[in-house]
């Protein structure tokens, strides 16, 4: 019982970044633009997250500083995929060398300086009487709340809003949205730029809350298995939510396994989660093989108004 | 106060180095329907396109109404009256009629069931007012043609255009759609709407429009009253010559059996049964012709013949061989060519010279390659044959083929895939986007290709074209032969019947193959 109660909140803990990730790579595609700089994205908010609050030792700041970086590599990603209508991959893994790059030269100053950061903590005294829920949840961190209400408020405004509707037809149709008076560029901008600060609220919860002590590259291929997961959750916010708590539990779970002196080496525990991310990926792929695509029919292409057909 | 729905004056709209349009004027009455006709590429659609926002022109005035108006984008247009009717529809495959219908509403963002409700009872109300009756719930995808054409009629209506444009609205649609639209649109002027149609089909010009204004090459060439004109004048203005008045096939014994298909099973896409249990056969000097209104499974017919997809059951028998999951490159030995869908996309390499492209099915003969490597004088000399015998006209034999007209594009594929003189020759739409002159060429191929003993076997949407070219007319519905006609036999009706999968042969006319 007690193992279980352990391994959801290090589930919880470990899926939160993950969850950032992924919301914000959903907005992006659903769009129409892939994003693959969320690595480069999450360690620049990270390391800013780092030096601000070393600098100011204020939350509110360091939380508002990471939205601005990751928001400014979200517009840059915007201007070169859709007002330049540049190859969106090439776009965004030059995000992602970037972002590992310029974190790492950042970074060298803070590497390794513990940040005393104490997070404050929601507690539902309310949810004490009811078993695992009330150890679970009872005593969460802010950000993972703030996480699951952006999953939540996302979930409602995909499918129960007009701007969800507009949102889904730029991401499938551009040319029937711009037709239809719906601002095809002004969808894209918006949500990349938006994506791209959830992107960065990763890299802020990854260091303020998971590991509060700046490594290079820290965020060891997260952003990656988060591009993963938005397969796996198909586009679904609240998938996106269950995908990114199972992963965050194999995290986890290479963690708990090592505490139980098995026999395997931890370089093969630590692999769990990356394995299962392409074990799931072929599964997925496999699955759906003769069902209709579910992705954004207009994914990784650049609209043109008067490009002719 | 005037009359004019739409004014444009002294359009012009050029595409790098092409010119669009060049100095067109058009006028539309209101509440008349005005036909624009014109060969593809005339310009039609280019004229539309800045009507309705989509393009800019580049010199030129419009006005609306009278007030002079300076469209940017669709957004103003729309807010103008004016909607179109687009010839590739502009709906959302993914989501359904309703959600189509409502897309460019800002009001109301928050969108819960009840909200939905009322949607859907405004807009059924709103449908059935001028008859037009569809699916509501369904994705777009899931709907037919014709069915997907009510929705953008009403999506356009119901956003309160009074200025309607059909961009060649029945090019997608059965005869039998076709007709059921142009009784829509009476209905629609009876309700003092504005439209414009374009097309290149003269029949349907005479049926429905008041007023026509014929394009060609750019230009506008003339106005005309519908009383005032024929079938004729209107095909002599819109070609710029007369049209040849069709053309007897002459009559040849069929020969031996080249391909004899039976039971033949395919799926699709998405693993729908694109071809479900088709039989038949063709002969030597025979030209067997596939009506049908596109999506019916003639793609999926192409690409299993050619070995691109293969079959889940049925036999396939060419030349007394049986076939069984041939490989594209083994069908081409055994003499099948190929005229695809989309010379552009899976015919030709656009950014190669006209040499690689000839080469593609051919470079590993002896003839073309020596130890493995391209025997380039020679390839070159035999490019050039090539294309004079098949009167390619290009600038050099290197600049990329995408920078040649369409019909010389089919001119050049036509050329390699005879060259390797085949034994069956399958062509899809062969003429789609062609104009008259590169059509005719291309019909004089297929006939040639019949009188030298290969056999053919034509797909296209053109009814006018398989009528006039095929021994045998196969049509197509749903995946399978909905019926099958002699070439005296055929008839247009019953075709554009059979097409709509109105009448159901339960005695195949087909003879049964004898396969051992």
């Amino acid at each position: 019982m007690d193992t279980a109660i352990i391994l959801m909140s290090a589930a919880i803990s470990a899926g939160t970044p993950l969850l950032f990730a992924v919301l914000g790579g959903i907005l992006n595609e659903k769009v129409g633009v892939i994003n693959l700089g969320t690595e480069g994205i999450m360690l620049i908010g990270a390391v800013t997250s780092c030096i601000v609050f070393l600098q100011t030792e204020n939350l509110f700041l360091t939380f508002l500083a990471a939205l601005l970086a990751s928001a400014g590599l979200g517009l840059i990603h915007a201007f070169v995929c859709i007002s330049l209508r540049a190859n969106q991959i090439v776009s965004g893994l030059a995000i992602t060398l970037f972002g590992t790059g310029f974190s790492a030269y950042l970074g060298k100053s803070v590497a390794g300086s513990a940040l005393p950061v104490s997070v404050p903590k929601i507690e539902l005294s309310w949810l004490e009487p009811i078993p695992f829920i009330g150890r679970v949840f009872g005593n969460l961190d802010i950000f993972s709340w703030l996480c699951i209400f952006v999953a939540i408020v996302m979930y409602f405004y995909m499918y129960k809003t007009s701007w969800g509707l507009h949102l889904k037809a730029v991401g499938d149709s551009p040319s029937t949205s711009d037709v239809m008076g719906v601002s095809v560029d002004g969808y894209r901008y918006f949500h990349v730029i938006l994506g791209s600060m959830l992107m960065g609220l990763s890299g802020f919860y990854l260091i303020m809350v998971y590991s509060p002590n700046w490594i290079e590259g820290m965020t060891a291929g997260r952003g990656w298995i988060a591009i993963a997961l938005i397969i796996f959750a198909r586009w679904n916010p609240l998938y996106a939510l269950a995908c990114a708590y199972f992963f965050g539990g194999l995290d986890a779970l290479g963690f708990r396994f090592q505490l139980l002196e098995v026999a395997i080496p931890s370089y093969f525990l630590k692999m769990i989660p990356y394995i299962a991310t392409i074990i799931v990926l072929m599964f997925v792929g496999w699955k759906n093989r003769h069902k209709p695509p579910i992705e954004p029919k207009a994914l990784g292409v650049p609209y043109f108004r008067e490009q002719r057909f | 106060m005037t009359t004019y729905a739409v004014e444009m004056q002294g359009i012009v709209k050029t595409f790098g180095e092409v010119v669009a349009c060049n100095h067109v004027n058009f006028s539309v009455k209101k509440g008349e329907i005005h036909a624009l006709l014109g060969e593809n590429g005339a310009g039609k659609s280019t004229i539309m396109s800045m009507l309705s926002g989509i393009y800019k022109a580049d010199s030129g005035s419009i006005s609306i109404h009278g007030h002079t108006s300076r469209i940017r984008s669709p957004k103003e247009s729309m807010e103008l009256g004016i909607g179109m009717v687009h010839q590739n529809f502009r709906l959302v495959p993914t989501l359904t009629a309703i959600e189509n219908i409502i897309l460019g509403e800002k009001k109301d963002v928050w969108r819960g069931a009840s909200w939905r409700a009322r949607k859907e009872e405004e807009i059924a109300i709103f449908a059935n007012n001028y008859g037009l009756i569809f699916p509501m719930n369904v994705p777009i995808w899931h709907l037919s043609v014709g069915e997907q054409q009510r929705v953008e009629i009403v999506k356009t209506l119901y956003r309160g255009a009074d200025i309607i444009i059909f961009d060649e609205p029945t090019s997608v649609l059965t005869p039998g759609e076709a007709d059921q639209l142009f009784e829509t649109m009476k209905e629609l002027k009876r309700n003092g709407k504005t439209m414009i149609i374009t097309t290149h089909k003269l029949k349907e010009v005479m049926t429905v429009a008041d007023e026509i204004s014929v394009m060609r090459k750019g230009e506008m060439i003339a106005h005309i009253k519908r009383e005032d004109t024929t079938m004729q004048e209107l095909a002599q203005l819109m070609v710029g010559r007369d049209l040849s008045q069709g053309f007897e096939l002459p009559s040849i014994e069929n020969g031996k059996r080249i391909l004899i298909v039976e039971d033949l099973l395919v799926k699709g896409e998405q693993g729908m049964t694109a071809l479900n249990k088709i039989g038949f056969t063709i002969h030597e000097h025979e030209i067997v012709g596939v009506a049908g209104v596109a999506g019916n499974g003639q793609k999926e017919l192409a690409e299993a013949l050619t070995g691109l997809i293969h079959w889940q059951d049925g036999t396939v028998i060419l030349n007394k061989e049986l076939l069984s999951k041939p490989s594209v490159q083994s069908l081409i030995d055994k003499g099948i060519a190929h005229i695809p869908e989309n010379r552009m996309k899976s015919g030709l390499a656009g950014d190669l010279g006209i040499v690689d492209n000839l080469l593609f099915k051919t470079y590993r003969n002896k003839e073309r390659t020596k130890f493995s490597l391209l025997q380039k004088k020679k390839n070159q000399k035999w490019a050039k044959e090539l294309i004079e015998k098949f009167d390619v006209r290009t600038p050099d034999l290197h600049s990329p083929v995408k920078q040649l007209s369409g019909g010389n594009q089919q001119k050049l594929l036509f050329a390699r895939e005879i060259d390797q003189e085949p034994k069956l020759i399958i062509a899809l739409h062969p003429t789609q986007g062609l104009d008259v002159g590169a059509t005719e060429a291309v019909h004089n191929m297929l006939i040639k290709l019949r009188a030298t003993g290969s056999g053919v076997l034509l797909i296209s949407e053109d009814l006018d074209e398989v009528m006039q070219l095929s021994d045998k007319i196969l049509v197509i519905y749903n995946g399978q032969i909905q019926g099958v006609l002699s070439r005296d036999a055929a008839d247009k009706d019953e075709i554009g019947q059979l097409m709509a999968g109105l009448e159901v042969r339960k005695e195949p006319i087909y003879e049964s193959a004898n396969l051992h």
